[in-house]
């Protein structure tokens, strides 16, 4: 896999150094037909190296230093943006941004983890990694949604929880596990998009819906690949390997039924194009809304049940495999 | 009657686990004071250290018999197995490491689910076994969860779940991750049922299982000493890059912190059950 993307990236320089010498020369009809001929397979060529890049190429797209983070997409997606603070409990947690907003007009909540840009708004941010009151407010924001009857938007970009002394002693499990429950009844339609970093129960905190949408190179995964190498290869070096088996992409987990659309993003990846990322995810948020908007609330919660309670891979043993079972004892 | 002929394969697996412990040396050394304890005297102590009250691991077979009734009750999905959804190999297949923790353990995942009396009060209980891929949770243990709630939300019955788990199983990806969701969502509807849910947390309780279901429990009770956390202490310790406290994370830690209804020992655990029973079910239509 690592070879094969490797030659079609090199093919892929190669062949946009040829348009670029060819571009101030295509006087000629032929000259035109060329570059047109050159740029098609340019084309097809990007789809191929998109369909065999290493899962780890996804993972280092996903933590771009330049990606767009949530208050980037908000900014770009919605007006009116209020933000709320705190969960009324402890404290307020700026790895959780929460808030009311308008999209295309209409009132709704944001709800999304925000990592910082320099050094001094990473830490401020506690690079994404929310603490339980930050899981606390989200959730007091979408009952505030459900009061009044506004949709819920999340946007999902963490490494994970923050794991830490503080966040256990105050129940980071308990603070998840909760709005995992109080998320699968909330009585609104809540529209998940994961934009970056999907780590693990950081990530689901806020990442039970109706509609799963996840950005082109997004990643979403049980545990952080290095973390998965340095407990089952005892080795973080092997995270390469590890980003690979654990199906994290988003075109994994289309194929797998875990989530239910891959929003395109910029050629090159959403760093590179933060309004043209906006604009892309914008098309799929407004057919998401429409689509749970015109279900009756009852119906919209026995579908988000149904949704989640098929996900799993299991089957009935058969005779045949516990026969190899016990031959095997 | 390939049904009859299936259980009893099964039962033939089941006979792996007993061998296991009949294989076992004579003496045990308890991993708390040290002592170097005969283990017929731990086993029957409810394999609790008769010294210093450490509470050894105990079986998922073994914690059903010592809740219910006579140790009696009806096993359910008993012939669950994964698929192995991503074809998963690390340093050997998944696959294999199934096949090795199956005849290990005789049983086909790590959890048993089974329905029966607990003071006379019709219940389901699940009970986590820790010695298979140490407790993990993947799609086998979701489902199986999630049918005992709905079982428990059917019936009218009370739902036990005694966690033992390292958390999500990462074999399965993602697939494990939505395990959480799935098992919450089906503890919201039991809730809204008004059914008791009292959920058990044994040592260790970690990651994906805390944070879903060991943590919704209308009582979230735990055995002393039990290590009980979302991240793992090893975890918390590489990003904070300082000493734990003594005690950080164990049952008792987080009864002063408000996470637990109580620190119960394994000996009055089944009167506590009962009790609480008692109070959510009695003369309730
Ligand atoms: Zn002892």
């Amino acid at each position: 896999m690592e070879e094969e993307f490797e030659q079609l990236d090199g093919e892929r320089r190669q062949l946009e150094q040829k348009i670029a010498e060819l571009l101030p020369v295509a006087s000629t009809e032929e000259a035109r037909r060329e570059l047109q001929r050159l740029r098609t397979r340019l084309q097809r060529l990007e789809e191929r190296i998109l369909a065999h890049m290493p899962a780890m190429g996804r993972v280092k797209l996903a933590r771009h230093p330049d990606r767009p983070y949530t208050l980037d997409f908000i900014e770009r997606l919605f007006t009116d943006f209020s933000e709320i603070h705190g969960d009324r409990r402890f404290a307020d947690d700026p790895a959780m941004v929460c808030g009311m907003a308008r999209f295309h007009g209409e009132p709704v909540v944001v709800i999304g983890q925000q990592k910082g840009r320099d050094l001094k708004e990473r830490q401020y941010r506690n690079f994404g990694m929310a603490k339980p009151e930050g899981y606390r407010k989200a959730l007091r924001a979408m009952k505030l949604a459900e009061k009044f009857n506004r949709p819920v938007f999340t946007l999902i970009d963490t490494p994970g929880a923050y794991p830490g002394i503080d966040a256990e002693e105050r129940g980071q499990a308990e603070a998840i596990a909760y709005n995992l429950r109080e998320m699968a009844r909330l009585r609104t339609p809540i529209i998940v998009t994961i934009t970056g970093e999907g780590g693990s129960g950081g990530a689901l905190g806020i990442g039970v819906g109706d509609i799963i949408n996840m950005l082109e190179n997004a990643i979403y995964s049980v545990i952080s690949p290095e973390g998965c190498a340095a407990i089952l290869w005892k080795d973080a070096g092997q995270a390469d390997k590890a980003a690979e088996g654990l199906k994290l992409t988003a075109q994994d987990l289309l194929s797998l039924g875990l989530i239910d659309r891959i929003v395109p993003e910029p050629r090159g990846g959403a760093h590179l194009d933060y309004d043209e990322a906006a604009r892309l995810l914008d098309t799929y948020l407004v057919e998401a809304l429409a689509r749970v908007s015109e279900l009756p609330i009852d119906e919209l919660l026995q579908r988000r049940y149904e949704k989640f309670r098929r996900m799993g891979a299991f089957q009935e043993a058969t005779e045949e495999i516990l026969r190899q079972l016990t031959n095997a004892g | 009657m390939p049904l009859f002929r299936k259980k009893k394969r099964l039962r033939k697996l089941e006979r792996a686990e007993e061998r296991t412990v009949r294989t076992e040396g004579v003496f045990i050394k308890c991993e708390k004071c040290r002592e170097v304890l005969y283990r017929k005297d731990v086993e029957e102590n409810l394999r609790v250290c008769p010294k210093c009250g450490y509470h050894f691991k105990i079986s998922a077979r073994r914690r059903l018999e010592l809740l219910f009734d006579e140790g009696q009750y009806q096993e359910h999905d008993a012939q669950l197995v994964t698929t192995d959804p991503l074809n998963f190999v690390d340093k050997k297949s998944y696959k294999q490491r199934l096949a090795e923790m199956q005849k290990a353990t005789g049983l086909l995942d790590a959890v048993i689910t089974g329905e029966g009396t607990l003071g006379g009060y019709r219940t389901i209980i699940a009970a986590m076994e820790y010695q298979f891929i140490g407790g993990s949770m993947g799609s086998v243990v979701g489902e199986k969860i999630a049918r005992a709630i709905e079982r428990a939300e059917q019936g009218r019955m009370a739902l036990i779940i005694v966690s033992c788990s390292g958390g999500a199983r990462m074999m399965e990806g993602v697939f494990s991750l939505m395990q959480m969701a799935k098992i919450a969502a089906a503890l919201a509807r039991l809730d809204e049922a008004r059914l008791p849910y009292i959920s058990v947390l044994t040592d260790p309780t970690t990651g994906g299982v805390t944070a879903s279901f060991a943590m919704l429990g209308d009582l979230n009770i735990a055995e002393p000493g039990a290590l009980i956390g979302f991240a793992g202490p090893r975890v918390i310790q590489q990003t904070i890059r300082q000493k734990l406290p003594e005690g950080f994370q164990r049952s008792e830690f987080l009864l002063r912190h408000g996470m637990l209804d109580a620190v119960v020992p394994r000996k009055e655990l089944r009167p506590y059950l009962i009790r609480a029973l008692g109070f959510m079910m009695d003369g309730r239509r």
